[in-house]
Order: structure tokens, then C-alpha cells, then sequence
């Protein structure tokens, strides 16, 4: 039996957030993966941002395809629904629970293989629909399930661990979430949780298609030298443009970063981001910039991370169809059905 | 004079007119097609078009039909042959003593016509030209212009087709006058020049009733609306296209909340057919009625994910418009072909519920129904059209809904329950008939939220590969898929005056031309009980019929005889008391083809003492 359930045990001193929840209660199952896999602390991170911004747990749809990252979500967020779907086809089963429940969270978890190569075109459709979701791409380079394959994130020029040189291109899909039309779009490293954290946080809180490109080693297959996905790699050629913090309505908003090195971004439901940048020439707002500042530190052999763009005024899915603001799940017979009489005009124009 | 007496006959030929695509054509044609009916008198009609878009041949045909026969009757009386590229074709294909309309502006060599059909000509291009200047005017008035001409020819009513026109054009008057206008054109030409009435006419009658004339697949989609479905994921492809544009156009007609104009639906053009059913996944995962309309490829490339609906439990509602396979075969074409690949589709052990609709009223019932039974099953139900339904008009009863009717959600286990303590397993037979409960997303902050995996799980969707734990959970969804037998329409079985011992049993689209070739067998002295199957899994029923009767014939349009292998699989019959009656050239099947297989096959029963192996 591979299921492991957590022992129920809370620790009474233990941290409540504004609901009353503790950390345990956005916990899930005990996860599966190799020790040290670049995902686990990918899964700590989304507890951390779902604790601090104190959201229901339930309230939260996880929806994955198949991988060792797409098991992820049954190890958070135990009081959530998760749905393992089919390999690369999460970005369709999210939009449509999406398209049918407009008022829970979509948390959509992904790898480069389930999203650069068999769910390639989900992946830049639901982008391009501007569903509303947080997309998370637990990015190692290779197939982690299937045992090391490169996958289509591998860079040109990389080495897999039997010593195969890589000769294919590179897909970046945080390129192709700009062009796309990504509202929110960024990239981070596992290992980098000071960074990663309110990344997630600001992209549930953004209404709207968030994508995040995480790297994340795969300790068994892709952290050796010669890989562009390990840790050491990364941690040296890791080039952040900002940090950031999400001020939800109730935080105080006194910020006392120094004027100049912050950016205030307000979004639709009136959470703020502060952004410390780092690069100060730095604009998150410019889709176009974004693009070429990534295709010139890549040409330089750097990973650059950070919040890459967002548009706080993004509309999604929901107002581009024009839907009502029940949920759709939500309706019955008498708010959907035109009724008998409804039909006898209609037979009586097909006469 | 033709060598071959002229046919006559009132209210029950056919003609046929060959066109050019996308020369406007569709909208006189269908036109004539009304008119008839609006004498009262029932039509059958049929677009036949190879798979192309403009430029290329295209068919309409009317059967004329006072005895209300809606399948097709093969043969051609009439031909209004417009498209020179097939005119050696069309004129080929009349029937001896029938009657060839074509433009005679232009003079054609003898050799042209034949000797034992009535040649029709009038100079259609010569009098658009002498009216209309416009090309495009030239091209579209000379179809109400044949229109005209063929009223005078038929004996039809001239007011009934300029009620029709005045509904068509309502508002537009000046569309409206011009139309009339070339109608009488043509109209007096014929009158002036041409021996009207020709052996061929329009009486007046009562034979329609308070019949409606529609397509399936507007009716199907028809269905959905009244059936509650609010998300449509769909990717185009003929000949089910039609089902979502239809489904667009009726949602937004009456599914927009009138305070703020929003819409209570949500359809979305899939970038293929993977994204349109994990869309329709997602949305009943998440307690929407959902579905999508697709055709044979589409069905192919869905199958990963029915199998997960299939596993996971979860509804969904492919509509199946078929059409000739395999591969792109003939995809204009009609078939009843993806029987056994839409009941056992995707990999590992799986059944599907299958409906079968025999026409447009019934593709609403069951349309409006496969939602309740998704919800109720939680699994994938296949509404099963071809194109023959699909995409032509038929005339069928009209359509009804009753308003007390509630949408049946299935075993929904509500946040109050799962506060009263309620055990809830997502996986758990609680009712013994394989139907477990299952929670919408977001229902409760601590009970009831569960992991959906297409990898097996136990009772309470833990995951886990132990064999008796995964058995258990595919012999509930056997007993499951029992239960869904006494949900599914049941067969309808109609017996011969007399007792037989011979039966037949047919579905869907063959049905109107089943019933008509029933009296063209009963002509020749024979009996046939008969049972039309309108679901998959089959009623018990279908095991009785076969075990009174000696031989069965099963009447089917595809090459292997699909619905027949289906019935020897899951009732483990002797296939030698079944008899195939196949018919899959693209076109629809006809009385004729079938009174004349199943007749000759009885004459050989007659004459041949029967084989030890199936006396
Ligand atoms: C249709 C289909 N093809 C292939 C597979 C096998 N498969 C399972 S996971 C996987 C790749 C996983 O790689 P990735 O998405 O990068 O996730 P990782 O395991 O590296 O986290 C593959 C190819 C499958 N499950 N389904
Ligand atoms: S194989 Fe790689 S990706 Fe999969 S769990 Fe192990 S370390 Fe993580």
C-alpha cells in the first residue's frame, strides 16, 4: 500500500493565520517522492503562500495531469478536491471545472513533460483563454516517472545522467506564457522559497491566467554536472529582477522599503504586491520588455526569476464569455429550462 | 414523346436537384421542400453532398411522400439537373419514364438526353439575364425561377410558396416582393410555354398533421438546453458541427438572465477534441451538466479520457453524430459504424451507455436524458445520430417537455449529510446497485473532499494497487453498469399479425425506412416481429426476443454488422441465429435494400431445409 495518511496530531501552541487555520490543516498526505525531490518543496511553498493568505482549504480545486509533480497536490491541502487526470490534459479539466464553478481556487500542477510536450497545446490554450487559474510547472528537465528521458525543457548542450548530450532546442514556457497573453507570469527555483512563496501567493490572489515556471531538481535523474536543471547549476546561474511580498486588504499597508527600490501593484480584489526590485530598470508591466530580457540573460546562460509581468486589470474567462455569477453547478431546471411553453413556439415555427 | 410511358403519380415520387455548391441553391430547394408540406402532403428530404465547399456538385432530394415514408426510397422520377459537371451521372440516374428538368438556354446535342424520360427545358439564364443585371442576383434569382417553373409543372399552389417566402423575408420587403416576383417569372414561363401539369404531382392533403420539420442535430441540441446543460466544449467537424452551432444559437435565445443579460452557459471551441472532453470532465467533475458533439475521429481521440470517466466515475455526454468511417472515410457520408467503438472505447475493461434515437424527437428526449443518466451512472453516455438524422430535416412528432420535470443529479452527497455523520466513501456501494455518492469540490471544510485518479483506489479513493481491492471496484462497476439497464429507454417490440419465428431487430436512423420495408415484406408474404433497440446495455427484453424467435435479422448500416456482434457478445448467444443486413455505401438505407435482402434470405429458408446447426 502506497498510501500514507498523516497522523491527525495538532500541537495546540501551534500558529493560527486569520481563520484559525494551523499549517497542518493546508498539510496533506505524506509524499511519495525521492527525498530532496525539487517538488516536495515546491508543495511546501503552496502550503506556506495558502496558509499565510488564511484561505479556506476546501475552497481550493488542485488539478493535475500525470507525473511525479502532478501527484503533488494530494500532498497538500488535504481538505481540498484533487483531481489526477490524464497525462498533459490538466489545463482542460481545469478550465472546465473552472467554467463550472467560478468561486473556488484553481490550482493547476504540472510537469515539462506533462506541459511542454504531450500537453504542450493545453497548456498555451488555457493560457491563451485566460482561465482562471494558478498554473504551476514543477520544471525539472527530464521525465521524472518514466525514469530520466529528457524532456522538451532540457536545454541544448545538457547532459542526461547516462552522459547523453541534449541536441534538441529548449521550449520556455515562460516565453511562451508571455506571448500567449499570460497575465501573470513568472519563474522561481525550489529552492528559493523566500522567493517562491509570495510568488504563489500573488498568483492566486490575480484574476486571471497566473503561470509559474518553478525549477526543480530532480535528485534522481537530473542533478548531476552537466545538467542546466540542477541545483548547483541554478543556484549560480540564478538572476532574480525582484522579490516580493503580497499585502492582503487586511495587512497594514505601511511598508517601510526604501522609495525607489519598490513597486506597489494593486490588483482587481485590491491586494497589493510590493515589489522589491533588484534590477532597478526592471518593469514588470512591459510584456515586450519582459520577453527580450529573458532572451538576452538566456543567450547568457542565466535563469532569470522573479514576477516577469502582470497586468493587475486581466479579465479571465468568465467575463470574456459573459457568465452569470452563480456558479453554473448551481443552477436547476427553473433558472435553465425555457419550459413547455417556450417549446410549443418553437414547434409551432418549425411548421 | 419518350419510348417509355411517362411515370404518374400524385403525392409519392422523388425529385432530385443536382446544384453547384455555394450557388444558393440550399434555400429554393429546401423551399420546395416546405411548400410540399405545406400542401399537406409529407416529405423526406436529404442533402447529399461529397465533402467539399464551394464550386463542387451537391444534391438535394425531396421524397414526396403521401404515405409519410421518412427513409429514403432510392430511384430518382425527376431531376432538376443545374450542374453540367454531373449532368452524364444525373441523367443516368432517373428512372425509366421519368422526367429531366434542366436550362435550356443554351442548345444540347440528342445525344445528351435519353429516349425513355420526358426532357423539361426552360431558358432559366436567358430569363435571369433579361431581368436581373446583378451576377449575383442572376445567380440566386434563377433558383426561385426554377422554383416557379417547377410550381406550375407540379400543380403546386403558388400562395403557399409565397407564404412561405413572406415568412422567410418578414421585415425585408423589398427581398421579399423580388422573390415573388421571379417565383411567377418562372411560374408563367412554364405556364406560357411547357404542357402543365406534368404525370407527376402536389395535391392537397392532411397528412401532416401537427408534425415538425427539423434537423437532429437542432434537436439534439434542442435537448441539451431543455436538459440543463450549461458547458459545451466542442471542435468542429462534420457532420456534428451543427450540434454546437445550434446549441449556441438556442442558448442565446433563451438561456441569458434578463436582469443583467449574463449567460447561463458556457461554450467553449476546444483547440481539439482531447481539450473538449477534459473540459466536459472538468465541468461535471465539478457538478455541471456538460457535453461536447463530435463524429468518429473525434470519438477516437477522446477515448483516453472516457476511459478516466469511466474509471473515475465521472459524467459526461459525448454526442455522436456518425458518419462513413474508417479513418476520414467518407466523412459526408452516413454509417451507423462506431457501435463497438464507442460501447467498449478506451483501453482496459470498459462499457459505455449507448442511445439510439430514430429521429429528431427522440434525439431530443434522449438528448435532454443523457443528462440525467451522467449524473445518475456517473459515467459517459453516447448519444448516437448519423448523419442522416443528424443533418437533414425530418418531419416527427413534436417535441415536449413537461414542467414539473426536475433534473435528476444523482447520488450527491450534500454538506448536510456529510454533517449528519453520514459515512462517505467515494467508491462505496451503499445502495448495492454499484452507484456510489460523490461530493461536488468545495462542499465541506473537513468532510467529504476526495482524490479523483484514473489509478485504482479502494472504497474511500485511497490509492492503491492491491488485486482484490482493484477487482472489487471492476465488479462494481459491472453491477453498476446492470443497473443502468433498467434506466436506459427500453427496446419497443411490435409483432406481426400473425406468429413467426423470424424476427429483426434494428436502431436509430433505420427506422423509418424498417417500418416501411415491414409492409413491402409483408407484400411478399412475409412475417417479422421486430424490435427497435434504443440503448446499450440491452434490456432483457433483447434476450427474450432473441430466444422466441428462430432466426433474428439485424439491420444495420456498417460493413461488420456492429450492433449484431455487440448482441452475440454480451448475450452470448449462437451467432448463427443472427443475420447480418448491412448496408454501408454512404448512402442511407432504403425500404427496398432491406425488403429485398431480408425477402430473398427468407425465399433461400423457404427452399433450403435448415443446417443441423441452426434448425
Ligand atoms: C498518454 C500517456 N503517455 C505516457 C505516459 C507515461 N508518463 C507518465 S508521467 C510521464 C512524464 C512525466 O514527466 P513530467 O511531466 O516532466 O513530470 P515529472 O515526473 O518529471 O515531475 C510520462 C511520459 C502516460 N501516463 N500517459
Ligand atoms: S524521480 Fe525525480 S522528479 Fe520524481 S520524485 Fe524522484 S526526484 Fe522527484
Amino acid at each position: 500500500m502506497t498510501y500514507i495518511a498523516k497522523p491527525k496530531f495538532h500541537h495546540p501552541g501551534l500558529k493560527k493565520n486569520e481563520l484559525g487555520y494551523t499549517h497542518r490543516d493546508y498539510e496533506g498526505k505524506i509524499s511519495t517522492l525521492c527525498a530532496g525531490c525539487g517538488h516536495d518543496s515546491i508543495t511546501a511553498s503552496i502550503i506556506e503562500a495558502c496558509y499565510e493568505l488564511s484561505i479556506e482549504p476546501h475552497r481550493v480545486a488542485k488539478i493535475s495531469g500525470i507525473g511525479c509533480s502532478s501527484k503533488t497536490p494530494d500532498y497538500f491541502l488535504g481538505n481540498s478536491h484533487g483531481f489526477n487526470s490524464v497525462h498533459g490534459r490538466m489545463p482542460s479539466v481545469l478550465t472546465g471545472a473552472n467554467l463550472a464553478n467560478r468561486d473556488l481556487i484553481y490550482l493547476g500542477v504540472s510537469g515539462d513533460g506533462d506541459s511542454a510536450s504531450i500537453g504542450f497545446g493545453q497548456f498555451a490554450h488555457s493560457i491563451r483563454r485566460g482561465v482562471n487559474m494558478t498554473y504551476i510547472v514543477e520544471n525539472n528537465g527530464v521525465y521524472g516517472l518514466t525514469k530520466g528521458q529528457f524532456s522538451a525543457t532540457a536545454d541544448r548542450g545538457s547532459k542526461s545522467k547516462k552522459g547523453v548530450t541534449n541536441t534538441d532546442n529548449a521550449i520556455d514556457l515562460v516565453a511562451i506564457a508571455l506571448q500567449l497573453g499570460a497575465t501573470f507570469v513568472a519563474r522561481s527555483f525550489s529552492g528559493d522559497k523566500t522567493q517562491l512563496v509570495p510568488l504563489i501567493a500573488a498568483a492566486i490572489r490575480h484574476k486571471g491566467a497566473s503561470f509559474i515556471d518553478v525549477i526543480s531538481p530532480c535528485i534522481a535523474f537530473n542533478n548531476h554536472a552537466g545538467s542546466t536543471k540542477s541545483f548547483d547549476y541554478v543556484r549560480e546561474h540564478n538572476d532574480a529582477v525582484n522579490r516580493l511580498d503580497v499585502l492582503v486588504g487586511r495587512d497594514p499597508i505601511a511598508v517601510d522599503y526604501a522609495p525607489g527600490t519598490v513597486q506597489m501593484v494593486e490588483q482587481h480584489d485590491g491586494s497589493k504586491i510590493a515589489l522589491r526590485k533588484i534590477d532597478a530598470d526592471y518593469d514588470p508591466h512591459d510584456r515586450l520588455g519582459a520577453m527580450t530580457f529573458l532572451q538576452k540573460h538566456a543567450a547568457k546562460g542565466q535563469i532569470v526569476t522573479g514576477l516577469l509581468y502582470v497586468d493587475p486589470d486581466a479579465e479571465d474567462l468568465h467575463e470574456h464569455l459573459n457568465t452569470v455569477e452563480t456558479p453554473l453547478n448551481s443552477l436547476e431546471a427553473d433558472a435553465l429550462c425555457p419550459g413547455s411553453a417556450v417549446l410549443d413556439k418553437i414547434n409551432a415555427s418549425l411548421r | 414523346m419518350p419510348d417509355k410511358k411517362p411515370i404518374s403519380s400524385v403525392n409519392d415520387f422523388v425529385v432530385r436537384f443536382a446544384n453547384v455548391n455555394g450557388s444558393g441553391s440550399a434555400s429554393a430547394n429546401e423551399m420546395f421542400a416546405r411548400a410540399i408540406l405545406r400542401h399537406g402532403v409529407p416529405v423526406s428530404p436529404r442533402n447529399i453532398f461529397p465533402s467539399n465547399i464551394q464550386g463542387l456538385p451537391t444534391w438535394y432530394e425531396v421524397r414526396v411522400t403521401e404515405d409519410g415514408h421518412l427513409g429514403a426510397r432510392g430511384g430518382v422520377d425527376m431531376m432538376v439537373a443545374m450542374n453540367p459537371q454531373t449532368w452524364d451521372k444525373d441523367v443516368a440516374g432517373i428512372e425509366p419514364g421519368g422526367y429531366l428538368f434542366y436550362d435550356s438556354t443554351k442548345p444540347m446535342p440528342s445525344t445528351k438526353f435519353r429516349d425513355d424520360i420526358t426532357v423539361i427545358g426552360v431558358p432559366l439564364t436567358a430569363i435571369t439575364n433579361s431581368t436581373y443585371t446583378d451576377p449575383r442576383q442572376r445567380q440566386l434569382f434563377k433558383n426561385i425561377i426554377y422554383l416557379g417553373a417547377l410550381s406550375a409543372l407540379l400543380d403546386m399552389d403558388p400562395k403557399l410558396i409565397e407564404q412561405l417566402i413572406g415568412e422567410q423575408y418578414k421585415g425585408k420587403e423589398k427581398l421579399l416582393s423580388s422573390n415573388v416576383h421571379a417565383l411567377h417569372l418562372g411560374r408563367d414561363w412554364a405556364l406560357q410555354n411547357l404542357k402543365c401539369p406534368i404525370g407527376l404531382r402536389v395535391k392537397k392533403s392532411d397528412k401532416v398533421g401537427d408534425r415538425i420539420f427539423i434537423e437532429g442535430n437542432s434537436a439534439a441540441a434542442l435537448g441539451a438546453v431543455y436538459g440543463g446543460a450549461t458547458v459545451c466544449a466542442w471542435y468542429p467537424i462534420t457532420p456534428s458541427s451543427s450540434v454546437a452551432e445550434a446549441f449556441t444559437a438556442h442558448c442565446k435565445k433563451y438561456r441569458h438572465d434578463p436582469d443583467t443579460g449574463k449567460a447561463k452557459y458556457a461554450i467553449v471551441q476546444g483547440e481539439d477534441e482531447l481539450a473538449s472532453i477534459g473540459i466536459v470532465i472538468g465541468a461535471s467533475w465539478n457538478g455541471a451538466r456538460a457535453f461536447t458533439a463530435t463524429s468518429g475521429p473525434g470519438i477516437s481521440l477522446m477515448t483516453e479520457f472516457i476511459g478516466l470517466s469511466y474509471f473515475a466515475e465521472i459524467p459526461a455526454v459525448i454526442m455522436n453524430i456518425q458518419r462513413a468511417g474508417p479513418s476520414t472515410g467518407m466523412p459526408t457520408r452516413t454509417q451507423q459504424c462506431d457501435i463497438i467503438a464507442c460501447a467498449y472505447a478506451s483501453h482496459g475493461d470498459t462499457k459505455h451507455v449507448l442511445l439510439f434515437p430514430e429521429d429528431p424527437a427522440e434525439a431530443f428526449e434522449f438528448a435532454a436524458a443523457s443528462f440525467d443518466l451522467a449524473e445518475r451512472l456517473q459515467t459517459t453516455i453516447f448519444l448516437m445520430l448519423d448523419l442522416d438524422i443528424g443533418m437533414n430535416h425530418r418531419l416527427c412528432r413534436p417535441l415536449k417537455w413537461d414542467d414539473a420535470r426536475q433534473y435528476d443529479r444523482g447520488k450527491v452527497m450534500t454538506a448536510e449529510m456529510l454533517e449528519e455523520g453520514r459515512d462517505f466513501g467515494r467508491y462505496l456501494d451503499v445502495d448495492g446497485d454499484g452507484i456510489p455518492y460523490r461530493t461536488y469540490p468545495g462542499t465541506h471544510p473537513t468532510k467529504g473532499s476526495y482524490f479523483t485518479r484514473g489509478t485504482s483506489r479502494d472504497r474511500y479513493a485511497r490509492y492503491s494497487e492491491e488485486g482484490p481491492v482493484y477487482a472489487d471496484n471492476m465488479q462494481r462497476l459491472v453491477r453498476k453498469f446492470e443497473t443502468a439497464q433498467d434506466l436506459v429507454p427500453r427496446p419497443l417490440q411490435a409483432n406481426a399479425e400473425r406468429p413467426t419465428k423470424y424476427g429483426v431487430i434494428y436502431f436509430g436512423s433505420t427506422s423509418p425506412a424498417m417500418d416501411e420495408a415491414i409492409g413491402l415484406l409483408e407484400a411478399r408474404g412475409h412475417q417479422l416481429d421486430r424490435l427497435r433497440i434504443r440503448a446499450f446495455p440491452f434490456h432483457s427484453s433483447v434476450a427474450s426476443f432473441l430466444a422466441e424467435h428462430d432466426f433474428v435479422y439485424v439491420v444495420e448500416q456498417n460493413r461488420d454488422s456492429q450492433l449484431r456482434q455487440l448482441i452475440v457478445n454480451e448475450n452470448g448467444i449462437d451467432p448463427v441465429r443472427l443475420v447480418p443486413i448491412v448496408h454501408y455505401d454512404g448512402s442511407p438505407i432504403t425500404a427496398r435494400f432491406i425488403a429485398k435482402a431480408i425477402g430473398d434470405h427468407q425465399d433461400h429458408l423457404k427452399v433450403t431445409p435448415l443446417r443441423k446447426a441452426v434448425s
